[in-house]
């Protein structure tokens, strides 16, 4: 992410040139996508667990199952970090594969609306029933 | 061609993948990255999931349905072994970043150990979900699995 500060100066040319890469971010998505890796790795734990646990429950299991406060917030915690973590992963995929300039910005643009929409849909889904 | 434009010109490229013998190194490299878009897609399926039941009783029984069937419940387990590699693998990549197992040997050994690691992974979620159970759900799935493949037999 480019801050508002990046290229007014505040910033000394050594600290702008440190740790920055031809793609301006330096090691910011490298370490974004260890991060959510970390993140997943006890969340889909979890998960796994849940969905095992909760295998042909009822809507009315289900529901109040996901209504319990922990629940929720694992369930919030582990789309926001899962989704991110995709939209990462897909960003890398697509750099490496597609080398039309107007289509790989169109495929970037594309797979982070829709992960961003997807994501959106299941945090209100999650908060409805929860709340 | 001489006289095309140089931007259209056949280029010579470099001899690429398919001159090397796939290696057991590369051949997990390329799963993690496969499986990676296979659980992002996965993802969907989640979602489903949540939005039919915040819908209310009457689309989480649809989506419950389609997950019970034969072809829900094999893309279910495809998503679980995705998962599980994903996983093991991520954590090998882990200590690469840390500086650990670089010497090629082992290297080998971890990936190995991350196949073992999906194998057992996999089989022990699914031996939960078949076996221990709360409620009569789980003996029902297995039984509509065995079913589905009597039924495919006779057809």
């Amino acid at each position: 992410m480019k801050l508002k500060w990046d290229d007014n100066g505040i910033k000394s040319p050594l600290a702008r040139a440190r740790g920055l890469g031809s793609a301006k971010e330096g090691s910011d998505h490298w370490m974004k996508q260890r991060i959510t890796a970390i993140a997943n790795l006890p969340l889909m734990i979890w998960f796994v667990y849940s969905v095992v646990d909760l295998r042909g429950s009822s809507h009315a299991e289900f529901t109040s199952w996901l209504a319990e406060p922990l629940n929720a917030i694992l369930a919030i915690l582990m789309i926001i970090s899962v989704f991110y973590h995709a939209v990462l992963g897909s960003q890398v995929i697509v750099e490496d594969y597609i080398h039309s300039e107007w289509f790989k910005t169109l495929k970037l643009i594309g797979t982070k609306l829709f992960f961003f929409g997807l994501a959106v849909a299941c945090i209100f889904s999650i908060l409805k029933i929860a709340l | 061609m001489a006289d095309a434009p140089a931007s259209k010109r056949e280029r010579p490229l470099s001899p690429h993948i398919q001159v090397y013998k796939p290696q057991m190194t590369s051949v997990l490299s390329i799963l993690h990255r496969a499986t990676g878009v296979a659980l992002a897609v996965g993802t969907l399926m989640v979602a489903w999931w949540l939005i039919a039941a915040a819908t209310g009783p009457e689309s989480y029984a649809i989506a419950q349905e389609f997950a019970e069937t034969p072809f829900g419940t094999l893309m279910i387990f495809g998503w679980s072994v995705a998962l599980f590699y994903h996983m093991s693998n991520g954590v090998r990549h882990m200590f690469w970043d840390l500086g650990y197992l670089f010497k090629i040997q082992n290297a080998y050994k971890a990936g190995y150990l991350v196949l073992l690691s999906t194998v057992l992974l996999t089989g022990g979620a699914w031996f939960c979900a078949l076996n221990y159970t709360g409620d009569e759900a789980a003996p029902a799935i297995s039984d509509r699995l065995v079913e589905a493949v009597i039924e495919e037999g006779t057809e």
